[in-house]
């Protein structure tokens, strides 16, 4: 590697990026409780920043000192300002667009080193050579994904999946393209121009595996994405020969494949059929789901029918989802279980695992509202207290639902798990209008007798049920 | 394949494993701020940024140069403390006198 430094500097510095490695370790390993979480995170700060010190020991500034002071300075300025904006209901994308910075920094690392040893001609060992396409080639795809996730979330384009006739085929060609051009490059022939090649292809790559997915996916093409630029960084450790690297692209590749594959199974589908299955163009032609034992006729309530119900209830579930995300709800739902908790109702949170547009996307968005986190239960938790429920109170969460996963094999979701709130009582289904969810599936939950509906947009119910609440 | 490659593939293979462990027992409550904090710990290429880039520099020019320690950077300030600002919400009990101050 670089600067020419003497072998007690080196051990110094490896020793550093050892504890570094540690620290971030000892980080995730604190994350496994809330309440040392905040702790486990300051100690991975605190050993990115010996690793950068530890850096900086290696470096002959020389005339590019302005490089990385523009760097570095712009990026910590644009990360820290951005951190601090966002609001907790756009963090879904927040987190795509670090994710592609990552995995953009990875690839052009690769690519630099690249370059650098070879400029054409002289051969590079094979592996080494191996280490640099494949860090290029993750890292663009997660580069280029990361940032059509982004544009979907931001709602910049549209969220639903984009498809088109031969969609497969046309990746299949790239993804063949890639691995060709890879080839190449780790045989030597036509090295650079053939390199190129696979770094332009990834890229498109990136953005055409992303298209067809929909935004009620997003979680398991979020986890992705982000396991893919933790092996992009590994790779790049395996360019440098740095184990610091390589050992936080390993921890950060299984943590995202780790909760991709939670995602998919909260789906009960594979990741294949999440990444090609373009749900909600399949559901669409799937047609009305006939209702199971769904009375056909759709009852709706008042604000003040649904207000006297929760009062006078002894248990309520609310079931939050993304609807709750996208009318900024989080606050008024708290509020409101304030209020009927003064009134002696129990109020608990159902968190479905795939709810919202990323892993545990609810729970950071209640929090922000204050909820402690004890009063929300998981799946499995929640399911078997749903028949001693009085109210179940759905707030923009649809599919996660949807009884028709349980009982319809013939619907798209059938076997997917799902929070049983048909099973409560009394169900309140706080949606905007009868349009079906994401997936474009009907629900056959809207249509049970022991279902009503309140439409509106979910802050304005929300807001309007605290008052009736407090006026009884 | 040279010893030195064994070398780092051992650490890599093992740090997979002590990921697969660790990450295993983060509950579902915090899988959000899980993402974040991986997400800043992959910002951990901005090591490589800054060698590469001063030692790539007039090999890739100064406009690359920049954009590849800017990205890598946004990655881990962004990073940190968005997962900071996540992690600070968590509370076990929300009824504090704090709250009443807030509402």
């Amino acid at each position: 590697m670089p600067a020419e430094i003497t072998g007690a500097n080196q051990i110094a510095i490896d020793a550093a990026y050892l504890v570094t490695g540690i620290a971030f370790i000892l980080g995730l390993r604190f994350l496994s409780n809330p309440k040392t979480a905040r702790l486990g995170n300051t100690i991975s700060m605190a050993g990115m920043a010996l690793a950068l010190i530890a850096t900086g020991f290696q470096l002959d500034f020389g005339a590019a000192w302005w490089i990385l002071a523009v760097g570095l300075g712009g990026g910590a300025a644009v990360g820290i300002y951005s951190a601090r904006a966002v609001k907790m209901t756009a963090m879904p994308q927040m987190v795509a667009l670090f994710n592609g910075a990552g995995g953009g920094a990875a690839a052009m690392v690769a690519a630099a080193e690249f370059l650098r040893e070879n400029p054409g001609l002289n051969p590079v060992s094979w592996d080494q050579s191996l280490a640099v396409v494949l860090s290029t080639i993750i890292g663009a795809i997660s580069f280029t994904g990361s940032i059509v996730a982004f544009l979907k979330l931001q709602e910049l384009m549209t969220g639903r999946p984009i498809t088109y006739p031969a969609q497969q085929v046309v990746n299949g060609a790239i993804a063949l393209a890639i691995v060709v051009a890879a080839g190449m490059t780790i045989a030597n022939v036509d090295a650079v121009p053939a390199y190129f090649v696979a770094l332009a292809a990834a890229a498109l790559l990136g953005i055409l595996f992303v298209l067809p997915i929909g935004g009620a996916d997003m979680p398991v093409i979020i986890s992705l994405l982000n396991s893919f630029t933790g092996l992009a960084a590994a790779m790049t450790g395996f360019v440098l020969g740095n184990n610091v690297l390589i050992i936080s692209g390993a921890l950060v590749g299984a943590s995202g494949t780790l909760l991709t594959m939670l995602m998919s199974k909260a789906m009960n589908r594979s990741i294949a059929n999440v990444l090609f299955g373009a749900f909600g163009k399949v559901s669409t032609d799937a047609g009305p789901t006939q209702g199971s034992g769904g009375s056909g006729t759709v009852r709706e309530a008042t604000v003040d029918d649904v207000a006297t119900m929760l009062a006078y209830a002894k248990h309520v579930v609310i079931v939050p989802g993304y609807g709750m995300a996208v009318a900024q709800a989080q606050h008024s739902v708290r509020e409101l279980a304030d209020q009927l908790e003064k009134k002696g109702v129990e109020v608990k949170y159902a968190i479905h695992p795939v709810a919202g547009r990323m892993p545990g996307h609810m729970n950071v968005l209640l929090a922000e509202a204050n909820v402690p986190y004890p009063a929300l239960c998981d799946m499995e938790d929640i399911n078997p207290e749903f028949p001693r429920t009085d109210v179940a109170l759905v707030i923009g969460a649809n599919d996660v639902t949807n009884p028709a996963a349980r009982n319809v094999p013939s619907s798209p979701i059938y076997g997917m798990p799902i929070l049983d709130v048909d099973k409560a009582h009394n169900v309140v289904v706080l949606k905007r209008s009868m349009k079906p969810g994401f997936a474009g599936i009907d629900n056959p939950l809207y249509e049970l007798p022991n279902t009503m509906m309140l439409f509106g947009d979910a802050k304005a119910s929300i807001d309007n049920l605290i008052g009736a609440v407090k006026a009884l | 394949m040279s010893a030195h490659l064994l070398a780092e593939l051992t650490v890599f293979v093992l740090a997979v494993f002590v990921g697969f462990e660790v990450i295993s027992k983060v509950p579902t409550t915090l899988h959000t701020p899980l993402m974040s904090a991986t997400n800043a710990i992959h910002g951990i290429v901005l090591v490589g940024a800054l060698l590469v880039a001063i030692v790539a520099a007039p090999k890739l020019g100064p406009a690359l140069s920049v954009i590849v320690v800017f990205l890598a950077s946004l990655n881990v300030f962004g990073g940190y403390v968005v997962t900071q600002r996540m992690l600070a919400m968590f509370k076990t009990r929300a009824s504090g006198p704090r709250d009443g101050a807030k509402r």
